[in-house]
């Protein structure tokens, strides 16, 4: 007995690094599985603290910039509210309730952000106290950003777009054809599209845009628009590559939005055993 | 160990780990070579420092670093893997007549030559680790291997300039 202790006394060095070793791969296995877990991420409350203290800093270095977008964004904005807007003896007709709105939205500021990795993450300076709550789509005025991962009191840290384990389910806007946008690691401009079959005609140039099936994001939210069409390896699926229409380089604020019926579709999808293909 | 030399370790912690997720986590050239210059601090801890003290240290940075680049788990594996591998690798490289008492492993101590064969492996080492963990169940061979190319080069760099600014000889920090 006395022998094995001293045999594993001399292998104690060796025995640490395995056991720190594993708890390393611990971390990574059940950080990169489940959405949610939030402790050890940069939505933790003192690295978001840190982290929201540096962007304070850095914040005003881009002040320009975000005042000249915000501009933009109004602009259309106001466009788009003159088409809405009732001319004096209009007559308006309430639809059918379907078609209402059952998205919120809100606002939060980028804290922290990677585009260079293959797998990358920005936080965001809300959390749970401020309604976040994982699972909601995060986009800004030019196109869709990423998926709320994981929320602290305070803070939220979001899986990216560039990341290459996220699929949002996409269409192309002028034919209506559905795929999923997939990162493939490279060049932060560019993504994939997937699933789009081999005898559908598209056009270099086309817009993409968000599908609104996969209940995370309305319907209609820019992503990017078709740069290359190949033939590809692949034998039912054309091999699509997508110029993103979200600079990833300039993000500094986001919309949140949450799916207030997404519970009630989870469940029937559940219900009817459908594949739940959400991601 | 006095108290001076206690005070410039932990110091030297502090700074390597404040500088790298403030300043240098933004710091990514061409888009492909990464600066994780905090890597400079676990080489030049003093050379008898032993392994055990070297893994601890090694964890909770790399979990630091971690949990600012939200690649839980990836910094730290990575990260003990050169802690483990430091002493013998240290003690492989010794030069004729031995290491002198209490002696950092710098630039300016050990000449450059025997840093560039003691920082080189391991930095290499090291940036395979991290890239390949972290594009696991991706099939991105190049960008992969031009990312530990132009990183290590990087990091060689930056850790020859840094050491040149900011340390002395036979002194730390």
């Amino acid at each position: 007995m006395q022998r094995i202790l001293l045999f594993l006394y001399s292998l104690r060095v060796f025995l640490l690094f395995i056991l720190l070793e594993v708890i390393a791969i611990w971390l990574i296995v059940s950080y990169n599985s489940q959405q949610g877990s939030v402790f050890f991420n940069s939505s933790n409350q003192l690295a978001g603290k840190i982290l929201g203290t540096k962007n304070n800093v850095s914040e005003y270095f881009s002040l320009r910039e975000v005042n000249t977008r915000l501009v933009e964004t109004n602009a259309e904005l106001l466009a788009e509210l003159e088409m809405y807007r009732k001319p004096a003896d209009s007559l308006f007709i309430e639809l059918d309730s379907l078609n209402m709105a059952s998205f919120e939205f809100k606002g939060a500021k980028v804290i922290n952000n990677s585009i260079r990795l293959s797998q990358n993450h920005l936080t965001l300076n809300k959390g749970a106290n401020q309604g976040i709550k994982p699972g909601m789509g995060v986009f800004n005025g030019q196109g869709v950003v990423g998926r709320v991962k994981g929320v602290s009191e305070n803070f939220s840290t979001v899986i990216s777009l560039l990341h290459t384990a996220l699929l949002v389910s996409s269409k192309i806007e002028s034919t209506e054809v559905f795929g999923s946008i997939k990162w493939d690691g490279n060049s932060p401009k560019h993504a994939k599209m997937l699933y789009v079959p081999r005898h559908v005609k598209v056009q270099v140039g086309d817009k993409i845009v968000t599908s609104g099936y996969n209940a995370v994001f309305p319907e209609g939210i820019a992503i990017g628009k078709i740069l290359e069409v190949n033939q590809g390896t692949d034998t039912n699926y054309l091999d699509i590559v997508v110029e993103l229409s979200t600079d990833f380089t300039r993000v500094t604020y986001v919309y949140l939005v949450e799916n207030t019926i997404e519970l009630e579709l989870d469940s029937l999808y559940t219900n009817s055993e459908l594949i739940n293909e959400r991601q | 160990m006095n108290a001076n030399k206690i005070f410039l370790l932990v110091g030297g912690f502090i700074i390597y780990l404040f500088v790298q997720i403030l300043v240098l986590k933004n710091l990514v050239l061409f888009g492909a070579a990464f600066c994780f210059l905090y890597i400079l601090y676990l080489f030049l801890l003093p050379i008898e420092t032993k392994t055990i003290p070297t893994l601890l240290i090694a964890f909770g940075m790399g979990l630091a670093v971690d949990l600012f680049y939200d690649t839980l788990g990836i910094h730290t594996a990575s990260l003990l893997t050169i802690a483990f591998i430091r002493k013998p690798w240290i003690k492989i490289l010794t030069p004729t007549g031995g290491y002198d008492e209490d002696l950092q492993p710098s630039l300016l101590n050990m000449g450059f030559g025997w840093f560039a064969t003691y920082s080189l492996p391991l930095l290499i080492i090291f940036n395979s680790l991290f890239f390949f963990i972290e594009s696991i169940g991706t099939d991105l061979f190049i960008p992969v291997v031009q990312k530990i190319i132009a990183s290590v080069i990087f990091i060689f760099v930056m850790s020859i300039i840094v050491q040149l600014l900011f340390y002395r000889r036979r002194r730390g920090l």
